[in-house]
């Protein structure tokens, strides 16, 4: 038998879903979509020769970036000592987040939980902390701790807490069951049945989320300085706002290379105690 | 607690048993085996945790007399700022005179939307961009590999300088107000969600991209007909993500001139307006939870389409 030939008309004819006109809902939400965006622009103040003069502000900028210098070497020591300090606020501030996220976790999981009431208020706390930004918890603990590094490590102790507590608590109910059930009917209490049911699993992915925090507090860390909670951000935001463009440049690729080194750094962390454990999004 | 900590069998269990008395010696020498070395890998850990915490805690000023000290200071503010400090229900909690709590709602209400568009327009913008630059990112598409390289070190750059450096420099190159936040959050998420998307790409099935290729198609009628229904869900998915987190990225861009709620939160922060503080709090964190919750509906719904 000869083959049919793949004429136009015979496709059609043939997948019939595959040429139906994809409806008109598509279209109205693009047109909503490109209305609001076409009003935002507008209402935020965008105008062309606003963003070409910006663009060329930009370009100013720079061009006088190059080529990127420190100063005087006292200069340097004090950007490295920021920078071990960005970092050293990143550090605890997760660590700490982690320590204090993880019984709350327990708490916060359908299956682990102690009481469906306490679940619930720890949900809600937790998105208490995580809607309020880094930045603004920084800005209320310099009030209360004053300024420096230290306000620092609580504003992202605070926020992560939030955002760990989620994380753990959707691994813990993501866990198998089966280990819990096991230790249970072999005459284990709930503790047990936590202790070696649940944290075998969840372990190696709690701490695969926590090093991933930690890279992303670290760009965090470079920032929270603009408002007075210690590392790098305050003399970056200094060196801008005086236009020292050279050094700002200087600092930029200085917290690059920073950040390159702690993504290595965690990367082989995680792939050395977590293995391929899954994280989500 | 060492009994608590020990807890592992599965090494155990392939000891060969021969009689039940040499067996039980064998289970439990390799047991004990098992059990060292644990606990000198865990133990080797913690040291090497604590000294990194012992250096952090150097360079970072911690001072835990200071902080006890200053530990009532917390829950005092906390307290302060939802005590009223005027009108008639002064020095009451602040649900007592809810009108004078929010005097500011209208005037706060304009500024969250306003927050609200800076996100939605920079995640728009952010989000065209990388889905143009994706392809050129993706190693699976046929891309020559110098552009490959140079668009992925161009996206490193723009998601690693943090989004609120950017404004920064903005507010100086296009002046004050929201248009710097706006372009400071386009950038930082076009390489943020650029690089989301093309690992997206490298991970589809090429069976229809080779397909189209065999059948004459060209690279855009490739990249469109085999390529984007793959895809399209998981960036829809990944935009929306995004855009819950330029909502509370917008709402700090007013710390640094670049619109939105942030202004008026950092003013009334400095100048200790308490409950105006608790207000826009309140405010900010009822609207991200609304987004929050619509996001993530939405994206299941996206995710769940293709399975």
């Amino acid at each position: 038998m000869k083959p049919e030939a793949h004429t136009d008309e015979n496709l059609l004819q043939r997948y019939p879903a595959a040429f139906k006109p994809q409806g008109w809902w598509g279209y109205l939400i693009a047109l909503t979509m490109s209305a609001v965006l076409v009003y935002g622009l507008l209402h935020l103040g965008f105008s062309l020769t606003k963003f070409i003069a910006g663009l060329a502000n930009l370009g100013t900028f720079v061009v006088l970036m190059f080529p990127p210098t420190y100063g005087e070497t006292s200069d340097l020591i004090r950007y490295l000592n920021a920078l071990g300090e960005t970092v050293a606020i990143a550090f605890l501030g997760t660590l700490l987040a982690a320590i204090i996220a993880f019984p709350l976790g327990f708490l916060a999981a359908k299956n682990a939980t102690v009481s469906q009431v306490l679940r619930f208020f720890a949900r809600r706390s937790f998105d208490t902390l995580r809607g309020v930004d880094m930045l603004i918890w920084a800005l209320i603990w310099v009030n209360v701790v004053g300024l420096g590094p230290f306000a620092g490590v609580l504003a992202i102790m605070s926020s992560d807490i939030g955002s760990f507590g989620k994380l753990f608590s959707e691994a813990i109910e993501a866990s198998d069951q089966r280990p819990v059930e096991g230790v249970l009917s072999a005459g284990g209490s709930r503790l047990h049945g936590i202790r070696f049911g649940i944290v075998p699993q969840v372990l190696p992915v709690l701490i695969s989320q926590v090093l991933y925090y930690f890279e992303s507090n670290t760009r965090s860390a470079t920032i929270i300085g603009i408002v007075g909670a210690g590392g790098i951000g305050l003399t970056l935001s200094e060196q801008i706002r005086t236009l020292e463009w050279q050094t700002v440049s200087f600092l930029i690729i200085l917290i690059l290379l920073t950040v390159t080194a702690i993504d290595f750094l965690s990367n082989r962390l995680r792939k050395a105690i977590a293995g391929d454990a899954q994280t989500s999004i | 607690m060492g009994s608590f900590f020990a807890f592992k069998y599965e090494q155990v269990q392939t000891v060969q048993l021969t009689s039940s008395e040499t067996a039980t010696a064998t289970l439990l020498s390799a047991y004990e085996k098992t059990v060292a070395t644990q606990r000198r890998a865990f133990r080797f850990g913690l040291i090497g945790l604590c000294l990194a915490v012992f250096l952090a805690s150097w360079m970072a000023e911690v001072d835990l007399l200071k902080f006890v000290e200053n530990s009532g200071n917390f829950s005092n503010y906390i307290g302060r700022i939802f005590v009223l400090d005027s009108g008639p229900a002064s020095g009451r909690f602040v649900l007592n005179d809810i009108v004078s709590w929010y005097w500011g709602f209208s005037k706060w209400t304009l500024k969250l939307l306003e927050t609200l568009l800076i996100a939605y327009v920079a995640t728009l913008i952010g989000a065209i961009g990388g889905f143009f630059l994706c392809f050129l990112a993706a190693g699976n598409l046929g891309v020559s590999k110098p552009v490959i390289f140079i668009t992925r070190r161009f996206l490193e750059f723009c998601r690693t300088v943090p989004d609120l450096v950017f404004a920064l420099i903005f507010v100086l190159a296009f002046g004050l107000g929201p248009m710097a936040g706006v372009l400071a959050l386009a950038v930082h998420t076009l390489g943020a969600l650029g690089k989301l998307f093309y690992e997206v790409l490298e991970n589809i099935d090429q069976k229809p991209v080779e397909g189209l290729i065999a059948n004459g198609g060209s690279w855009t009628k490739t990249m469109r007909f085999a390529v984007l229904p793959q895809v399209m869900s998981n960036f829809l998915s990944y935009g929306l993500l995004r855009f819950e987190i330029n909502v509370r990225g917008a709402s700090v861009m007013g710390f640094v001139g670049a619109g939105g709620i942030g202004q008026d939160l950092i003013e009334a922060i400095r100048k200790f307006y308490y409950p105006d503080i608790s207000a826009m709090l309140v405010l900010i964190i009822i609207s991200v939870t609304v987004i929050d919750l619509f996001t993530e509906k939405l994206r299941h719904r996206f995710i769940s389409q293709r399975h």
